[in-house]
């Protein structure tokens, strides 16, 4: 069981970052903020690809496959979603403000 | 256990994890911030493809292109406007996926004979654990097995199973509220408090009961009412209080990928999960902050009772409203315009038009501002990335207290498809919904005009005294085309 301690003291710790971390941030950034730690739990990618890469039937990879695609969607969507917001915030892009401005 | 380096990589991409959340706490590292991120999560499933003992391996590799594709595009074709509602399908999708995960995992020792005596001692248990029963299986293969039963990592199992049902759920509701594919507004109905607990009691026991027997069928159970409780959780919600939900199932999904890193025995995952669970709730918090709420007043009888009772109506009390013509003199001949920009604004795509309005303005010598509501658009900090998309300076956009400071000497508010966050009610009505939620005193400036579609109320159903004050002058039409006229009506001035 000294495994699952260690699991906890790491959770543990993890809180704690995870409050000091963003403890100081200006509504501005709420949004991107809250899409990239969105996008940060897609990781779960990870657990979904090893339960798919142990399924020794058809039926339980067929879920497996739907967790990695689900998870995927939100890894990658998460991230492109988060730097699209964030693009905005910076530098200009003088052919792109053309470019919508003649829509 | 996996390889060291291996594991090496996984705290590597821990600590990407937490420079991307730092990064993307401030304006200067908030993109590179992402990219960190986005590179510790590549790190993390690489090294998953090459640590771990993969099968199946062309098929995984098929999914994780198809969700990456639809993913990627989702992403970048949607409208600026209609973000909230993508992250929410995200937030959903990533929920779901560890429900299943949490599933399979416990599947595993069922599939291979193995089970546990019902109780949640495991003492004696390991002892007699049926090393006999192999069936093929590798002595540490079983070892692991018989791990998943163990009352710690079953409890962890039902976690990762309730929550990311709730979260798949509820976000799933939230989607179809802002997508407007069903009402935005809070939807209940009587004794739906009574069922909630109901529901949630049912869960709870439910959750012991999958605990004590370690039952594949209990914990499906278990996924098919968490789905219930979460569609009753975000149900009620309504209007503005949409986004900080989709905030709260944020950190719930870290909070089951976090359990299921315990289940699988995966660092990262519960660093990475337990990060944003947290960060989430501290999040969450900040932003109901924003417009004066607490979180459990906006789960739990928020916008209750009458507030909303003839919420979509409109009004037939005598309002002045004047055409695009006069309303172009007064700003022309102003000293000072704010422009109070809302939801409406971006939904008629009109960020590009009010920028050549207020170009046209500062050309005469007016000087201009924006005033930003913490909260205008759908989601904190969503009007500033729909403005900034129309190359509108930085410098331009005034945060509320700055804002207000500016609308105690402006000659005109010019309030463009927003409404509750100028509602004067917020300060002065204690029986109003939104009392107590910050708002832009759009009514201390010399005018106030308002360019609107309708009389009907806003995001939050409730009428704005505002709209008849005697210093107000309404513009209907569409919030485009009205700006497209005082443009035009400007340059003939």
């Amino acid at each position: 069981m000294t495994e699952g301690v260690a699991l906890l003291t790491v959770f543990v710790l993890a809180v704690f970052v995870g409050f000091e971390v963003v403890s100081k941030v200006s509504s501005t950034l709420h949004t991107p903020l809250m899409s990239g730690a969105n996008a940060i739990h897609g990781v779960i990618l990870v657990g979904a690809v090893i339960v798919a890469g142990t399924a020794d039937e058809a039926g339980v990879l067929v879920v497996a496959l739907i967790a990695v695609v689900l998870a995927t969607l939100n890894l990658v969507g998460g991230f492109v979603v988060t730097d699209r917001m964030l693009e905005m915030f910076g530098a200009r892009r003088p052919e792109a403000a053309a470019k919508d401005g003649a829509e | 256990m996996i390889a060291v380096w291996a594991q090496v990589c996984y705290v590597v991409a821990a600590v990407c994890f937490i420079l991307a959340l730092k990064g993307l706490s401030s304006p200067k590292t908030a993109r590179r911030g992402n990219l960190v991120g986005a590179f510790g999560a590549l790190l993390a499933v690489v090294v998953t493809f090459i640590a771990y003992d993969i099968d199946n391996l062309g098929w995984i590799l098929l999914a994780v292109a198809f969700g990456a594709v639809g993913g990627a595009m989702g992403a970048r074709r949607v409208a600026m406007t209609a973000m909230p509602q993508l992250v929410a399908l995200f937030n959903g999708v990533g929920g779901g996926a560890a429900a299943l995960v949490a599933l399979l995992e416990l599947s595993e020792p069922a599939r291979a004979g193995i089970t546990r005596p019902a109780g949640f001692g495991d003492d004696g248990w390991f002892a007699y654990s049926p090393l006999a029963e192999s069936g093929g299986h590798t002595e540490s293969e079983i070892l692991r097995m018989v791990d998943l039963l163990s009352t710690g990592t079953l409890t962890a199992t039902a976690f990762t199973v309730l929550i990311g049902a709730v979260s798949f759920s509820g976000s799933t509701v939230t989607f179809l509220k802002l997508q407007e594919l069903m009402t935005g507004r809070p939807i209940t109905f009587p004794g739906g408090p009574i069922v909630f607990g109901a529901v949630l009691v049912a869960a709870v026991g439910l959750g012991l009961w999958a605990v004590a027997t370690g039952s594949v069928t209990l914990a499906i159970i278990l996924a098919l009412v968490g789905l219930l409780a979460g569609v009753l959780l975000v149900l009620p919600v309504g209007g503005a209080d949409v986004p900080i939900v989709i905030s709260l199932l944020n950190a719930f999904t870290g909070l089951a990928v976090a359990a299921g890193g315990y289940v699988l025995e995966n660092a990262l995952l519960l660093v990475a999960g337990t990060l944003v669970g947290a960060s989430g709730t501290i999040l969450t918090r900040a932003m109901a902050h924003a417009m004066g709420r607490s979180v459990s007043s906006i789960l739990f009888g928020a916008f209750k009772g009458g507030s909303t009772a003839g919420g979509g109506e409109a009004s037939d009390r005598p309002v002045r409203s004047a055409g695009p013509d006069d309303v172009a003199i007064m700003l022309a001949y102003a000293r000072k315009v704010i422009v109070v920009p809302g939801y409406g604004l971006a939904v008629a795509q009109a960020q590009h038009t009010i920028r050549e309005l207020v170009d046209l303005l500062e050309k005469r010598g007016v000087e201009v501002g924006y005033a930003i509501h913490p909260v205008a658009g759908r989601m904190p900090g969503h009007m500033n990335v729909l403005l900034a998309e129309a190359n509108i300076p930085y410098e331009q956009l005034l945060e509320m207290d700055t804002a207000n400071g500016q609308l105690r000497t402006a000659d005109v508010a010019l309030v463009v498809g927003a409404n509750d966050v100028v509602n004067p009610a917020a300060r002065t009505s204690p029986g109003s919904p939104i009392y107590g939620m910050p708002i832009l005193d759009a009514d201390h400036a010399g005018a106030i005009v308002f360019l609107k579609r309708s009389m009907r109320p806003g995001f939050a159903g409730i009428e704005n005294e505002l709209l008849f004050d005697p210093k107000t002058t309404l513009l209907f039409g569409d919030a485009k085309a009205s700006l497209t006229a005082l443009v035009s009506a400007l340059k003939s001035l």
